[in-house]
């Protein structure tokens, strides 16, 4: 391990505004290498939002996004492609492309790559269906066979397809049930222990947040208001904090 | 940051050293495949005890040169023995290989005829449909969309009036010049007014404001319909007892009704125009005489003729649109694909109505000399 290590994401001073609405001031985010952060905020508090400015899908108004220490604003074509092939992404609705069946979904990223044979692909695709829990034979399926939880685990094999550094969850267990929600976060944190992947995800539900998140960042007023370890965080007095802390318990 | 994948051999051992991921082995991809291939053909012992990341996809390069079992003396931490092991564990179903079959352009071709059948019932089913709907409408005349109905009236007509126009204009003064070449060699420029006449109002007209409709409106239906099916509103309007067929598929079959025999008069007049000054300047037949003459040469029956089409074409084109529309599964490919069916069968369909209107009509307003 190199000693000071470059932050996996850093934004400063960020500003967005969409449509003559503030949607982020002055916003300050750094993650680590190795960190699960989750982002917590009420409705409308612009997590989504935050998500797709580190993916560079989003041009901030103001300020900056580093990822691996490269600008993603200004990163233009090859570096720009390198730069996002070492992240995964997993949509809040899963944002399969309809057309193909589950298997080209997750062969997709990896065909683009164009080096890898065809048999190497199948292993993988196999191994990253088995990783959530989805049977070979759904590989066949079409997207808009799938039930709302396989969408999500489909979405997720898909994401983890190029064995990205960095991980985005929008909502991941949203739609799954209890038990399928554990076996996921139970997944990640195994996911996360193998290959020192880091997390940023975005979610509503507080036992995701207490069984995956390391630390946790509170979207409040367009500005991170906190950022903490888990627990710092969940000790401290903060009305968005109290909701989760309520919600763990009931 | 990230050391890169290495591969030595040391005193009758493989050590790999560095990181083995995805993204570190691309770019050496075909030399540390090699390098591979020739340390399993040496059969020593491997040591993977140095490697720094093992990601699955390296797994996988691994256990393809390893011939997916595990080498008899091997020196690895747990954590990467267990991605391995996951390789190896992966349960890979037998690759289904499409052999070529004498048989299979016999069943792609039954696969169209039973495919054209299902479309005819289709759209018996969604024209029986408009009939219940309508006779459900005479009973309870205050459930009528009035606002729907107007709404596509004006997307549909209003806002075509200008394209139809210009492509009406263009159509007529082409006819008109080629024809008044033609002509004049004859002597026979007087003949221009009935050529038009006939030509535009009972033929062109009505035919041309179809297709630009089917183009603009019929795909415009289609894709409206789909995309409510993909994003299930239509389900959401059935879930608070409003038909859809009442609500989305009967407005748009009536407003088109409506709108096309009038878009006909419209672009039929703007071409007669194109053709008349055309005349004007070519022949020099002045306007006066050519609308004077135009009574004379052209029965009104060719009117009555021309209107009624576009009556006919206007449901024709509506009743296509819905039922693709309403053909549309959840996703992007079927939705794309209805919709080009959609114009397609509308234009086909229309010219084939077109014929059997030529037929059914031939001895109404063909003026007797």
């Amino acid at each position: 391990m190199t000693a000071p290590s470059i932050p996996v994401v850093e934004m400063r001073g960020l500003a967005t505004r969409i449509g003559g609405r503030d949607i982020h001031r002055n916003l300050d985010l750094v993650v680590e290498k190795g960190q699960v952060v989750g982002l917590v905020g009420s409705s409308g508090s612009g997590k989504t939002t935050l998500l797709r400015q580190i993916l560079g899908l989003l041009q901030p108004s103001e300020g900056q996004v580093r990822l691996f220490g490269q600008d993603v604003v200004t990163a233009g074509g090859e570096m720009r492609r390198n730069l996002l092939r070492r992240l995964g992404v997993l949509f809040q609705g899963g944002a399969l492309f309809s057309a193909l069946s589950v298997f080209d979904n997750i062969a997709f990223p990896l065909r683009e790559l164009r080096r890898l044979d065809e048999d190497w692909i199948r292993r993988l695709v196999y191994l990253k269906l088995q990783m959530v829990e989805l049977e070979p034979a759904h590989g066949k399926l079409m997207p808009a066979e799938l039930s709302g939880g396989m969408v999500k685990r489909a979405a997720l094999a898909r994401a983890l397809a190029m064995e990205p550094e960095l991980l985005l969850l929008d909502e991941p267990t949203a739609g799954l049930d209890p038990e399928r929600s554990r076996s996921f976060v139970a997944l990640i944190r195994a996911l996360k222990s193998e290959l020192g992947l880091t997390v940023i995800m975005v979610t509503h539900d507080p036992e995701t947040l207490a069984g995956l998140a390391t630390h946790i960042a509170v979207l409040a007023g367009g500005r991170i208001e906190t950022f903490g370890s888990q627990a710092d965080v969940m000790a401290a007095e903060h009305p968005v904090v109290e909701a989760f802390r309520q919600g763990g318990k009931g | 940051m990230s050391e890169p994948p290495r591969l030595q051999i040391e005193s009758g051992r493989v050590v790999l050293s560095g990181d083995w991921t995805l993204a570190s082995i691309l770019p050496t991809l075909a030399v540390l495949a090699q390098q591979l291939d020739d340390a399993q053909k040496s059969c020593l012992d491997w040591d993977l005890g140095t490697i720094t990341r093992l990601d699955s996809a390296a797994a996988v390069f691994l256990w393809r040169t390893w011939n997916e079992s595990w080498p008899s003396k091997l020196l690895i931490s747990d954590m990467h023995r267990h991605v391995i092991l996951r390789v190896a564990e992966t349960s890979l179903p037998n690759a289904v290989h499409g052999r070529w079959d004498f048989r299979r352009p016999l069943e792609t071709l039954g696969a169209a005829v039973i495919g054209l059948f299902l479309m005819l019932r289709g759209l018996v089913v969604v024209y029986g449909q408009l009939l219940l709907d309508l006779g459900y409408l005479l009973r309870h005349p205050q459930e009528m969309p009035w606002k729907e109905v107007s709404a596509t009236i004006y997307k549909a007509g209003a806002q075509a009036l200008p394209v139809t126009a210009l492509v009406g204009f263009l159509i007529g003064v082409t006819i008109s010049y080629l024809s008044a070449l033609q002509l004049r060699t004859f002597g026979a420029d007087l003949f221009i007014v009935n050529i038009l006449g006939i030509a535009i109002i009972r033929e062109l007209g009505p035919v041309l404001v179809a297709v630009l409709v089917a183009g603009r409106s019929g795909s415009a239906m289609t894709a409206q319909i789909g995309v409510m099916r993909v994003t299930e509103e239509i389900d959401a309007l059935a879930a608070m007892g409003i038909s859809r067929s009442i609500r989305i598929v009967l407005p748009k079959m009536v407003a088109l009704t409506i709108v096309l025999p009038l878009l006909v008069m419209w672009a039929s007049s703007i071409a007669l125009l194109g053709g008349m000054l055309s005349a004007l300047l070519q022949l020099d037949i002045s306007l006066g005489f050519f609308v004077d003459s135009l009574q004379r040469a052209v029965p009104v029956a060719n009117l009555v003729i021309g209107l009624s089409k576009g009556l006919v074409f206007g449901f024709v084109i509506a009743w296509v649109a819905c039922y693709f529309g309403l053909r549309v599964k959840p996703n992007t490919e079927s939705l794309s694909a209805n919709t080009t069916a959609s114009v397609v069968t509308a234009i086909t369909l229309v010219i084939l109505v077109d014929a059997i209107f030529a037929i059914f009509t031939r001895n109404f307003g063909i003026p007797q000399l």
